[in-house]
């Protein structure tokens, strides 16, 4: 281990200061005992069990799980169809404007998304509710999911496919028991991707929510316009609780993955 | 074949039986990508058991020949056909074709025996009989202690083995090598050409290989065709290529060769002369077709066929008289570089038969070399 020079260290600690103070003061107040955010009067788990007894914001949980597992797995099967195409088909006619349009979304101010949404949903008469958030956010998770996978793709060896071809496979087992397996990690990481996206978006989901179908991030959002309550921050430190687990999972298990591999190169040598 | 003529042609050879019917035939082959022709026209014939070798360097179309056999390149102009079958129509997983790739593409997230058992699966061949042929493959590449390890757990000739036993898993008719040695180093590379002949007796399957390596393709094969530019230029056992090459092209790409140019002045009777310098004799090799009288020719002769001396030698109807230039030491024998007075540098092997110090021949010493008159060949082309 080196030791660090103090002008590291100064950087160091500013840049972590920066990220991380306002998160730590949202968890800190969450144990507040107290009704304001912003005066300290005792230790307590009070909000916790205020927040288990408030039944639209669990209702509002459920909408958004529900909503990002659907979304999240549809956007992983188009997506991955879509970078498969877009990799795997060669030259066909219109493949750079294909492939242009499908990452045009990653750029797309989500204002405009969402309102292009609700307006088409208002044309064909679709009923705003769980249904039409589960499409906006497929739409636009779809291509995050297309690139985490295309980047796979393009360093797959082709000679895998040919080869399960030579040894009978049509060429949807070739995808089924050959590629699938192979570029799965890749697909798994766009599912999650999807996933986080859908979790936290806010602006298409208000531009596409209905009555009944409120999701977490709307009712926190409208919850805070009419001030800030301790439940709040308890509701966000279990979040933040939640995805930093996720995260030092997923790094965890593919370090130990890479770290395995390693290990069974040198053994075959 | 007919027994009797199985009997009276100990040697094989089928491509000289007339009754003998090929398994493979490209008929007017034509292959382009856009502008690019990459096989011209092409017409071929390869017989059932035969170790058939496509050689040439890279971007010749060799490897353009293979993928068109196994289907995963479709025909511009002309047919293949298989066992007298039309294959424009078959797709790749409909062919009694294997195919070893140069890569050896093996399924990473299956162990070795599920590798070997996934194209007999697709067949869906009954449990045990897969199991069954699953281990008799495995003994065939001596890999049945593996079975149960992932590919990247085993090493590089492992895998090459793997490769090997899973595209002869389901008895092809027909297995296809994609430069099947390229990724092994040179001592396992030569272990492994015999293990592939061994394999290929025992198994009795017919095998094309693609290889730019040409002592792989002269240590295995039964006939080479030597390709360039999407053409075979000449097709024909190692020996036949190695002795009696068509061209300078062929004589030049196998093996190391002395060309020396010049003017025929007598031909007739398989043999033909040519005047190649003035003030040395001129030489004579063997040249079927007569040539016509002041033809430019190339007389091509391999090293090892020329004999060196330090005095001239008596009764050799081919002589040449020079100085030694160069001598490389390969210890079992050495390659000495003659300079002729005309400055043209001709190279001679000798084997090493007494110790270096009691060697004879040394730097800038006048020698001969001579070589008999059916040692080289004239060749036109």
């Amino acid at each position: 281990m080196r030791k660090l020079s103090w002008f590291n260290t100064l950087s160091l600690t500013l840049g972590f200061a920066f990220l991380y103070i306002p998160m730590l003061i949202l968890i800190i107040y969450s144990f507040n005992a107290g009704k304001l955010v912003t005066v300290w009067s005792g230790f307590s788990f009070k909000w916790y069990g205020e927040l288990m007894q408030n039944e639209a914001f669990l209702q509002a949980a459920w909408v958004t799980l529900k909503v990002a597992v659907m979304s999240s797995t549809i956007a992983t099967v188009l997506g991955t169809m879509a970078a498969y195409v877009m990799v795997r088909a060669g030259r066909f006619r219109g493949r750079t404007l294909f492939s242009g349009m499908i990452y045009a979304p990653l750029v797309m101010p989500e204002v405009i998304t969402g309102l292009s949404l609700l307006l088409l949903f208002i044309a064909i008469g679709l009923d705003r509710g769980v249904l039409t958030i589960v499409l906006a956010h497929t739409t636009f998770s779809m291509c995050y999911v297309s690139v985490v996978v295309s980047s796979r793709l393009v360093t797959f060896d082709h000679s895998l496919e040919e080869a399960a071809l030579d040894l009978g496979c049509t060429g949807f087992e070739a995808f089924r028991l050959v590629t699938l397996p192979i570029i799965m990690p890749a697909v798994l990481s766009g599912w999650l991707l999807a996933f986080t996206l859908s979790l936290d978006d806010l602006v298409i989901a208000s531009f596409t929510s209905g009555p009944s179908s409120t999701t977490l991030p709307i009712k926190i959002f409208s919850a805070v316009r009419l001030g800030v309550t301790p439940e709040i921050n308890a509701l966000s430190t279990i979040l933040i609780g939640l995805v930093t687990i996720g995260v030092i999972t997923a790094s965890l298990s593919s370090k130990r993955a890479i770290a395995k591999k390693q290990q069974d190169e040198k053994g075959a040598n | 074949m007919s027994d009797a003529a199985t009997a009276l042609a100990p040697v094989f050879a089928p491509w000289n039986d007339p009754a003998a019917e090929p398994i493979i035939q490209f008929k007017n082959v034509t292959k382009r990508y856009g502008d690019f022709t990459a096989i011209d026209n092409q017409t071929i014939d390869i017989y059932p058991q035969e170790f058939f070798a496509l050689l040439g360097p890279s971007g010749c179309g060799k490897t353009t020949m293979m993928r068109m056999l196994g289907g995963f390149e479709t025909v511009t102009e002309g047919t293949i056909t298989i066992d007298g079958q039309d294959m424009s129509a078959v797709p790749p997983n409909k062919r009694a074709v294997n195919m070893m790739f140069q890569s050896y593409a093996l399924f990473p997230h299956l162990s070795v025996a599920e590798n070997i058992a996934f194209g007999l699966k697709r067949d869906k061949m009954p449990k045990d009989q897969v199991e069954a042929r699953v281990e008799e493959m495995l003994s065939l590449v001596q890999l049945n202690k593996f079975a149960a390890r992932k590919p990247h757990q085993i090493s590089g000739g492992q895998r090459q083995r793997v490769a090997l036993a899973r595209s002869l898993a389901k008895a092809p008719k027909l297995l296809l090598l994609d430069e099947p040695l390229g990724a092994l180093d040179k001592k396992l590379r030569q272990d492994t050409q015999f293990e592939l002949m061994d394999i290929q007796e025992q198994t009795g399957t017919t095998f094309v290989i693609v290889t730019h390596d040409q002592e792989e393709a002269m240590t295995v094969a039964s006939r080479i065709a030597v390709m360039d530019h999407g053409k075979i230029i000449q097709v024909d056992t190692p020996a036949k290529i190695y002795e009696e090459p068509g061209s300078v092209y062929v004589a030049d790409f196998i093996g190391d060769v002395n060309l020396i140019e010049g003017n025929v002045t007598k031909s007739g009777d398989d043999h033909a002369t040519i005047s190649w310098a003035s003030g040395q004799q001129d030489l004579i090799g063997i040249a079927h077709d007569e040539i016509p009288t002041g033809t430019r020719a190339t007389l091509a002769v391999r090293p090892e066929k020329v004999n060196i001396s330090t005095e001239r030698p008596e009764g050799m109807t081919n002589v040449i008289h020079g100085k030694v230039h160069d001598i490389a030491y390969l210890g079992n024998m050495s390659t000495y570089v003659i300079e002729t007075p005309s400055g043209q540098l001709i190279k001679a092997q000798a084997a090493n038969t007494r110790r270096i110090a009691r060697r004879a021949i040394t730097w800038e010493q006048e020698v001969w070399l001579s070589f008999t008159d059916t040692a080289g060949v004239v060749l036109t082309s």
